[in-house]
């Protein structure tokens, strides 16, 4: 079962580590990981997703609670969900199809970002699961896509 | 004025009102060495092994209540003290360990004597630092004491560069400490207590299951008396043993792979299962889906993750086990009618008549249960307890007479063998005027048996007995249980040590006992000696511990005894 948390962490020496930590040492995969500070505070901000058995999960929370430098493990059914993801395309492979490439960016918040004389890019953002289309409808026409997302970050409603 | 880290360590550790420290000095350390050796306010115990140092302030912690202190160097000095965080990390055990580290310049470049100490103790403690600058290392002292002693307690470790403890900063103590992201849970939900007090009330057959956060909390005298009101049928468990008197009638014995059948059977036949400050570990359930299928779980525990952990539970309350009780009591004492359970108490009463704990004594060999229950009689009822891991340490906590909270010092979580010795000379330390016994195995005692020399120096006449069977006994037990007999590198009868002369070459004293008189005799002597005293006691070879609950089996199906030979 997919699962996404945000854990609220003190700047602190090793901290990443720790949290990185308890999932591995539960056998739990983290699918995506975000982390930056928040502004004026001492605090970070980790947004984690990961897959698993939801009692192990439960264990992880509480755990996550235990370790010193966490302040917050906010659970909720009730995220807004933003991810970005960058796809760099060889120019001239897709020379004569740039407005349709920018017309499908646009449906995912996105537009063609930077062009040069050997590719362009074009960045999205968007929830995952629409971030997963983009990248679906893309392959599917184009090849030789290098991707990069970002991973999810994540806001209560 | 200005002082340099090493001194602040100093100051510091007078400030906790730290009366001794466990150590061993080199390289990185140096300078926290020099200033130990210019001051007069502690005690430092130079220790043979870092395990040892480690051992022995976790010995003096679990018999104090108070916080061990130990000093290691960098490099191999943590690596070896591993074991001993580990130890105390998986029993809750209050320790600060201090390590040296290579200058910070010098961090990531495989300097000599250079580990990722905070790497290595991050899984085994409650919390760690690597200290970089000397204006934090004051407020980090008093913040490692705090997270040590509160809550769950448990170790906290210090890394310190070689320079942070050169560098010179102003010294300022902080009186107070309080953290935004940590804050312990201590008195219980009120309605949620309220509930749990009806839930007991309610119950039929309601157990008191009772843990080692009872210890730590100090929870004993109000466990003793709302179970002395109540009469609700009790267990304990290895962390837990001295909680309630060997003689408390409501007492039921030790719960678990080797407790009594009665314990098990009111686990597994109640309706109503009151944890105190107890985790529902593998040892104590036995087969976990065919775990008291019936009962409803109270679970009061400082440590939320603990909760919900292993078994489903109707009333959870976080928080610490005597202010809880505390609540608890007068709510219990209003309207519970201890006659209620009297029919419940006479099923586990029968229990008891038919399967009491036993064994068939002899005058041919000795049985080791003979030793520790002659042990029990012939020492005074104060005496300190520690033992190391096997067999010797499911004989001593099935049959020792225990009497207080803190009299059983045990490496109930890990299971460290080598830890019984180190912790005992810990514990003497720490409990000077008490006699401190070690029981222990030919096995076990093996494993740092360099501290007869620190025994020795600092003048801790600490005795062990050593319950010797010539083999790795509850492996050799399994064997013969579960692998058809085959010896696997478990019979020691080929090499075994002289323990007199061993015992004699490091300043201490030994005895080799065959029969019950020679013991009697052996051990008053050994009281006597003053000296760390070996007593090398041959034991009938393959005795067995038991009952026995066979690994991921149901409590129910215990083995109970073997047939007369």
């Amino acid at each position: 079962m997919k699962r996404i948390i945000s854990v609220i962490v003190e700047n602190e020496h090793g901290v990443l580590a720790r949290i990185v930590n308890m999932f591995a040492a539960r056998g739990y995969n983290i699918t995506s990981l975000t982390v930056a500070p928040i502004p004026e505070s001492e605090l970070s901000r980790m947004t984690i997703m990961s897959e698993g058995d939801p009692k192990i999960f439960e264990q992880i929370v509480k755990q996550l609670y235990k370790l010193i430098p966490v302040y917050k493990v906010i659970e909720s059914d009730d995220f807004i969900e933003k991810e970005m993801a960058m796809v760099k395309f060889p120019l001239k492979e897709v020379k004569d199809n740039l407005a349709d490439i920018d017309a499908i960016a646009r449906c995912y918040n996105g537009k063609i970002s930077n062009v040069n004389d050997r590719h362009i890019v074009v960045s999205v953002v968007d929830r995952p699961d629409r971030i997963d289309n983009f990248l679906k409808a893309m392959k599917a026409k184009y090849h030789q896509l290098e991707i990069v997302r970002s991973g999810v970050s994540v806001i209560e409603r | 004025m200005k002082l340099t880290g090493a001194q602040i360590v100093i100051e510091s550790l007078i400030k906790e009102g730290v009366k001794t420290v466990f150590g061993y000095p080199g390289g990185a350390i140096m300078n926290v060495y020099d200033e130990i050796y210019k001051q007069n306010s502690f005690k430092h115990i130079l220790a043979k092994h870092e395990q040892g140092a480690v051992h022995m302030a976790d010995g003096y912690a679990r018999a104090t209540g108070k916080v061990g202190v130990a000093m290691v160097t960098s490099g191999p000095g943590i690596t070896n003290a591993v074991t001993g965080i580990a130890t105390a990390y998986t029993d809750s055990v209050p320790l600060v360990i201090f390590s040296g580290q290579v200058p910070t310049g010098a961090i990531g470049t495989d300097a000599f004597q250079e580990v990722d100490a905070v790497g290595v103790t991050r899984p085994i403690t409650k919390h760690n630092f690597l200290v970089k600058n000397v204006e934090d290392l004051a407020f980090i002292i008093k913040e490692a004491f705090y997270l040590a002693k509160s809550g769950r307690p448990g170790p906290v470790h210090i890394d310190l560069p070689k320079d942070v403890t050169i560098a010179k900063t102003k010294f300022i103590y902080p009186e107070k400490i309080e953290l935004m992201t940590y804050k312990p849970t201590y008195h219980g939900n009120k309605r949620a207590i309220k509930r749990a007090v009806e839930a007991i009330k309610k119950a039929r057959r309601p157990v008191f299951y009772i843990g080692g956060g009872s210890v730590i909390s100090g929870a004993s005298e109000i466990i003793r008396e709302i179970v002395k009101f109540t009469k609700i049928p009790s267990v304990e468990t290895l962390m837990a043993r001295g909680v309630l008197r060997y003689d408390c009638p409501y007492l039921l014995g030790m719960v678990g792979m080797h407790g009594s059948f009665a314990a098990n059977m009111a686990m597994n036949d109640a309706d109503l299962i009151i944890s105190l400050g107890a985790r529902f570990d593998d040892r104590v359930t036995g087969k976990i889906d065919e775990f008291a299928k019936n009962a409803d779980i109270v679970h009061i525990d400082i440590d939320p993750s603990q909760i919900g952990k292993v078994v489903k539970t109707k009333y959870p309350i976080v928080g610490d086990v005597k202010l809880v009780l505390e609540e608890m009591a007068p709510l219990l004492f209003d309207g519970v009618d201890a006659g209620r359970y009297e029919e419940w108490r006479n099923v586990l009463n029968r229990y008891q008549e038919l399967y009491p704990l036993k064994y068939s004594d002899t005058n041919e060999v000795i049985k080791p249960q003979w030793v520790i229950q002659k042990t029990g009689e012939l020492a005074d009822e104060d005496v300190v307890i520690t033992t190391d891991v096997g067999q010797h340490q499911m004989w001593a906590a099935q049959f020792y007479p225990f009497t207080y909270p803190r009299q059983m010092i045990t490496s109930g979580g890990l299971g460290t063998m080598g830890f019984g010795f180190p912790a005992a000379l810990g514990a003497k330390e720490g409990v000077k005027e008490k006699t401190v016994i070690n029981f222990s195995g030919d096995g076990s005692i093996m494993m740092n048996i360099q501290e007869v020399l620190t025994g020795y120096k600092y003048k801790l006449p600490v005795i062990n007995i050593i319950l010797n069977n010539n083999y790795l006994g509850m492996v050799r037990q399994w064997q013969t249980m579960f692998y058809d007999d085959r010896l696997s590198e478990t019979d020691l009868s080929d090499v075994q040590p002289d323990f007199v002369k061993l015992a004699e070459s490091m300043g201490g004293v030994g005895f080799r006992v065959k029969t019950k008189n020679e013991f009697i005799k052996a051990f008053n002597e050994a009281l006597k000696s003053n000296k760390v005293a070996f007593i090398d006691v041959q034991i009938d070879r393959r005795e067995d511990v038991l009952p026995m609950v066979p690994p991921n089996s149901p409590l129910k199906n215990m083995l109970i005894f073997k047939e007369d030979k």
